[in-house]
């Protein structure tokens, strides 16, 4: 798809985003470079240790980070659909509350929380509706897991009411 | 003992009446969750992964082996009724066999569909049962240095050799490789990049990259398209049941297909679907009704989904015998028989020949369930199509988040969930192949090992890494297979390429 023909006039302008890409590659090849030097100065010098593939992996990141940026300079980059934020961050929210809330609420409250935000994200946003299906719906998933299949998932004031 | 005595033997363990119970769940549940829009093989077999935690090792894996196949076939059931655009493009399958539901022939399409993966899952992988001991006794030849070239083999077919660009296939490839250090390095035990965090200590978890990646990437990325065109599902009208000509047209088809899969699946380059492209490819030249093509013809049915059943099943022969996933799948997998202690390779055949010919022999018995069980089915799995999108996102992550919690209930491992699912999103978005980063986690560190132990051995001297035939072979080819098509795309023939990816299976 990137290999559509770019407008001349629009040749030389850079995807910032490619440049926002080349420079996170950096950061991580740096974070890899700083941690594998400390190992280097521990375990003092061997030809091949626990060191060195990190510094061979944060090598090849700084290489595709330069290639990346070339790419961007070229027009290389695919073109990006629009994407909206709004239903990302419905979603991204119930994961949160469900992270927050799984210790103390239990599963199936915490859960509920993600099932109503993400279905929020796609639009339903009849939460009288939504988050008691979800809790209702998780419930039925966490007795199924946790007391038929063993799995241990947290349990809150809902869970020990029933079991 | 010969592969015969080997496969009764296996028949024997796999037919006890609770492995074959297993195995009915495993493809029930599989095909469930294949068939949901949206959810590839892999996914498949990542979210159920967790549901197997609690059997014992042969029956985890029996029932995972029916996730497989079920998932598979559950994934053509979706390209056949529903056409979702962008997903699934390059599964060939949805070309002709959604036009093929839309004139009303859908019952036939998914007929020869369900027929073509029984028969192409029979002949692979009775082929994988005879195949296998050989390659194994030929593996166990192999050093350290040869089982490295086979690995970076495998990185360059996963991730470079096919999809649009070799920059953004490399590139996913090295932030798997970059996870993959996280954790205790297992030859000093000297931690690396953990940052004193107790959580990060045993590495980051194929399934949890995993599941991050293809359910909350995906479900983010088709949140953020917002309110597009309505996909519409293609209702089974008339019968099920092939006639007459269906099968004349569709029995070579299935057996090219199989003849084309096998062999793909089998070598490291199973990670794109090439398979099924080159026998869509095929079916056309031979095809007596060429016009047909693009307007539902049931050879374009036929044809790929027998060779992308048969590559599947291809792939198991790189994983059992030499312990190498060349798809995200098989990366999903391997993590399965880790949580066991298990490693696969020729030495799993000498150490627990029950467990390898039980699961050889449970892929066979689950095929067939899957051939009794889907046509009565269909009606139900085309009712789970028509869920509507927000309750059907919604139940994914909550199966998505309950595979982690299950696995380790902490928050730092949800929070690890959110961050790779995040990551997903923008790979999407940018257009970054995803497999190539879950099969760099989990086979980085092994490639790692490989590595540093061949180079022990030669006391640091590098040049022991091609002065062995097979290990400098292997290692040619992956710079050809580098090489070649970079070269390609630069020449403007990398369209070819792309077609030939697609993310999961």
């Amino acid at each position: 798809m990137n290999e559509a023909p770019v407008k001349q006039a629009e040749e030389r302008r850079p995807d910032w985003a490619a440049l926002a890409i080349a420079a996170v590659l950096v950061v991580i090849a740096l974070v890899i470079f700083l941690d594998a030097s400390r190992l280097r100065e521990m375990m003092g010098y061997s030809p091949v240790g626990p060191a060195s593939v990190p510094m061979a992996i944060a090598g090849a990141l700084v290489v595709l980070a330069i290639w990346t940026v070339f790419a961007g300079f070229r027009g290389d980059f695919p073109k990006r659909e629009h994407q909206e934020i709004a239903p990302v961050a419905w979603i991204v929210g119930g994961l949160a509350a469900q992270m927050l809330l799984l210790t103390t609420a239990g599963f199936s409250i915490a859960t509920g929380m993600l099932f109503a935000l993400t279905a929020a994200g796609f639009g339903k946003r009849k939460f009288w509706i939504s988050i008691p299906l979800g809790i209702v719906i998780s419930f039925v998933v966490w007795a199924v897991f946790s007391q038929l299949l063993k799995l241990s998932l947290p349990a809150g004031p809902l869970e020990q009411l029933f079991f | 003992m010969n592969t015969f005595e080997y496969l009764l033997q296996g028949f024997a363990v796999a037919s006890q009446p609770m492995y074959l119970f297993y195995a009915l769940i495993g493809v029930t549940l599989g095909t469930l969750v294949g068939v949901l829009p949206g959810i590839g093989p892999a996914l498949t077999v990542a979210l159920l992964l967790p549901v197997t935690y609690q059997l014992d090792p042969g029956g985890s894996l029996i029932m995972f082996a029916g996730i497989y196949y079920g998932g598979m076939y559950g994934g053509s059931t979706t390209s056949i009724l529903l056409n979702t655009p962008g997903e699934s493009a390059s599964i060939v399958t949805a070309l002709e066999g959604n036009k093929m539901a839309r004139a009303g022939r859908g019952g036939p399409a998914l007929a020869t569909a369900a027929i073509g993966s029984f028969v192409a899952g029979l002949f692979a992988t009775i082929a994988l049962a005879f195949i296998a001991p050989y390659i194994v006794k030929f593996a166990l030849a192999f050093g350290p240095r040869e089982y490295f070239a086979l690995m970076v083999l495998a990185f360059v077919t996963v991730s470079a050799a096919f999809g649009d660009s070799t920059l953004r296939g490399l590139t996913s490839l090295f932030i798997g490789l970059a996870l993959a250090i996280i954790g205790i390095d297992q030859l000093t035990g000297q931690t690396r990049l953990a940052f004193d965090v107790p959580d990060l200590l045993d590495g980051i978890e194929v399934t949890t990259l995993a599941v991050a990646m293809f359910a909350i990437g995906e479900t983010l990325f088709v949140a953020a398209q917002g309110k597009r065109a309505p996909d519409k599902v293609e209702a089974v009208k008339g019968s099920l049941w092939m006639s007459k000509e269906d099968w004349k047209r569709s029995w070579k088809p299935w057996l090219r297909g199989t003849a084309i899969g096998f062999p793909i699946g089998a070598m490291p380059a199973g990670g794109a679907d090439v398979s099924s492209f080159l026998s869509y490819s095929t079916e056309k030249q031979f095809s007596k009704h060429p016009e047909e093509f693009g307007h539902g013809a049931i050879e374009g049915v036929a044809g790929p989904e027998a060779a992308n059943n048969a590559s599947a099943a291809g792939t198991l022969v790189p994983l059992l015998t030499l312990g190498l996933p060349t798809t995200a799948t098989a990366a999903i997998m391997l993590a399965g028989f880790q949580q066991f202690g298990l490693q696969p390779g020729p030495l799993l055949f000498a150490t627990n020949p029950e467990l390898v010919w039980g699961l050889i022999a449970s892929l066979l018995i689950a095929n067939f369930m899957l051939l009794v069980l889907n046509l009565p089915l269909i009606g139900l799995w085309v009712r789970l199509l028509t869920i509507p999108k927000p309750w059907l996102y919604a139940g994914i992550l909550v199966f998505a988040t309950l595979g982690t919690i299950g696995a380790n209930p902490s928050v730092f491992e949800l929070g690890m969930l959110l961050t790779f699912g995040l990551l997903g999103y923008f790979m999407r978005v940018f257009g970054y192949p995803i497999a190539p980063v879950v099969v760099g986690l989990i086979l980085g560190p092994m490639a790692e090992q490989q590595l540093r132990r061949a180079l022990a051995i030669s006391q640091g001297d590098f040049s022991v890494l091609v002065t062995s035939p097979i290990a400098a072979g292997l290692l040619l080819l992956a710079a050809l297979a580098l090489i070649v098509p970079l070269v390609l795309r630069a020449r403007g023939r990398g369209d070819v390429l792309t077609k030939m990816a697609t993310d999961e299976d």
